[in-house]
């Protein structure tokens, strides 16, 4: 019987075969931490008694959610975790390096690696074909000693996309689609596995958005098939190396099948409070909705290329009087691109604030809470109540196109006309 | 053992950013002032009132969102006996079974606030006695269940020195 990629790696790494629905014990080739999940978990490696960690190279702490600290108590458990990895000899990525998933993806996902990550989006590492899941700070507290965890294999749901994307329309406005149709629990416990002509040809920063947000659906985590645009990304960060194939059987066995056709999607809207209440940018709901902040940045479209994209519509523009444009840049590396290609310039003249790279606004803790009433378009990947900081606010998520040009008009806006 | 106590109902969709918001990251380092704000931008009411043996009881995908654990650790701490939901998280649902606080599957709209919940754990029974209905549920896997009663994964490491998947 054919096997999914799930089935492959989750095998590969418990030494033995297995089938969807199985329990397993499995090494694990990367766990990390950030700062908001990582001192519970340091605190629990101690009470476990563990003294030294199995493979402290595969280990990661960063430093993104509140970065720099946006509290005393915050800044104290900072100094805990550089302590921990002085300590221990494990990597440590500090303020100014930028939102963990996204160095992972620069600097550490490997195909057919096993991740697990105590944030839930570590699921972006499996555009590279590899297994990444999000976990509590136990659970990744025993990888982290350990080197191993425990998983139920799951059941795959093989996404098949076909059609070309329209001009302004992106992958984020693809998986916002898929959660609409499926729901925010449509793919509970399961993998996602992202097949078809129009996945196979998108770029790779664009397939971090899919497996990115494959948790909004629920899912263990979302995974691609490697091939040279993996090997071309892994090359452009200097580790052609780690490149290897992975692709799932031609008769993997799956437990549903969703097919899309991409070239009918349009731009897509969630609206507050859950990431499955989408509706097309054509539909009624997004006319004059007004907009007091606009955020671009995160783990889901922080990239450079987002960057390009909303720099592209705003250069030479002004940011509507009334409307904030607030900018993070993923990553170290995205920030410096941004600034040499000039992209920084264009969101300053623009009016925008750019805040130096990490999880911003996202978490809701600093750079870009919300007041009373007020509503947010973000590229966030989440929008659920009080995710902002302020329950008493609406987020609304969209691509880095809908928000750029939206800073423009004060009110969710069709990019399609404009670029 | 048996645990009683009241149900706290809440809707579908129950977030680790309404359990446990963002805006109070700094008290991670401060659970039992964290726990002072369990659930309140679901339900400012539960916190102040909730009492030793008492339930949440959610509707559908109850705890999805961050994989933040101080959800589940600030849950147990307001002396929850269980979550009850009709679904869970994955994350969430595996929060609460690492830091031994039960979570049980059933048809939670047979269950209004209110109610007066008997759980029997071991048996698998869960008796609405305002109601007087009762659901069966069950078992988890081998690991779970061992993870659970022995008090939570730090206990369970403790116990067996590795993660084993059969008793």
């Amino acid at each position: 019987m054919g096997k999914t990629m799930v089935e492959k790696i989750i095998g590969k790494h418990a030494g033995k075969e297995v089938v969807a629905g199985e329990l397993a014990i499995v090494d694990v080739d990367l766990a990390y931490v950030q700062d908001w999940t990582g001192p519970l978990a340091i605190s629990q490696i101690r009470e476990m008694g563990f003294k030294e960690l199995k493979r402290p190279e595969r280990v990661a702490i960063f430093i993104d959610h509140s970065s720099p600290s946006s509290a005393k108590e915050i800044a104290t458990s900072h100094i805990g975790l550089r302590e921990f990895a002085r300590n221990t000899g494990c990597k440590l990525f500090d303020v100014g390096s930028g939102v963990c998933h996204v160095i992972v993806a620069e600097k550490l996902a490997r195909p057919w690696d096993l991740i697990i990550g105590a944030d839930s989006h570590t699921c972006m590492g499996g555009a590279f074909g590899a297994l990444a899941t999000g976990m509590g700070s136990t659970d990744v507290a025993v990888a982290i000693a350990f080197g191993k965890t425990w998983l139920k294999v799951p059941a795959a749901v093989k996404v098949e996309v076909k059609g070309k994307l329209q001009k302004g329309v992106y992958a984020k406005d693809l998986m916002l689609y898929l959660i609409g149709k499926i729901g925010a629990d449509g793919a509970s416990y399961k993998s996602l596995e992202f097949v078809g002509e129009t996945t196979e040809n998108l770029p790779m920063h664009e397939r971090l958005v899919l497996t990115n947000m494959a948790i909004e659906a629920g899912a263990k985590c979302g995974i691609f098939p490697s091939d040279i645009k993996t090997k071309a990304y892994l090359a452009e960060y200097g580790r052609e190396g780690d490149y290897k194939e992975i692709a799932p059987d031609p008769d993997a066995v799956y437990e549903r099948k969703i097919e899309i056709d991409a070239s009918m999607l349009e731009p897509i809207i969630a609206f507050p409070h859950t990431v499955d209440n989408v509706r097309a940018i054509s539909h009624p709901d997004c006319a004059d909705v007004s907009i007091d902040q606009i955020y671009i940045g995160t783990c889901t479209n922080g990239r450079f290329e987002d960057l390009k994209v909303a720099a592209d519509i705003l250069k030479g523009r002004h940011v509507k009087e009334g409307t904030r444009l607030v900018i993070t840049p993923g990553s170290k590396d995205i920030y410096q691109k941004a600034m040499r290609a000039g992209l920084l310039d264009i969101f300053v003249e623009a009016g925008g604030a750019v805040n130096s790279p990490g999880c911003g606004a996202c978490p809701g803790a600093q750079t870009g809470i919300l007041g009373d009433g007020e509503k947010c378009l973000s590229t966030m990947n989440r929008n659920f109540k009080g995710r902002m900081g302020n329950p008493n606010s609406f987020i609304y998520l969209a691509s880095p196109a809908v928000c750029a040009i939206s800073a423009i008009t004060g009110k969710i806006t069709d990019p399609r006309r404009f670029i | 053992m048996i645990q009683k106590g009241r149900a706290w109902k809440f809707n579908d969709n129950i977030s680790t950013d309404l359990i446990a918001p963002g805006r109070y990251a700094h008290l991670r380092s401060n659970l039992p002032e964290l726990a002072k704000h369990t659930l309140e931008d679901a339900r400012a009411d539960f916190a102040p009132n909730v009492k030793k043996g008492d339930f949440v009881v959610g509707s559908r995908n109850f705890g999805l969102g961050s994989s933040r654990e101080h959800a589940a650790i600030i849950i147990k701490m307001c002396g929850t006996s269980a979550v009850i939901a009709k679904s869970f998280a994955r994350i969430f649902f595996r929060n609460c079974i690492n830091i031994g606080l039960p979570v049980i599957e059933v048809d939670t709209d047979k269950i209004d606030d209110g109610d007066i919940l008997e759980l029997d754990l071991q048996k698998g029974v869960l008796l609405n006695t305002t109601k007087g209905t009762s659901f069966t549920f069950p078992p988890l896997p081998t690991i779970m269940t061992a993870i659970l009663s022995e008090g939570g994964m730090v206990e369970y490491l403790k116990n067996h020195g590795d993660l084993v998947l059969k008793a």
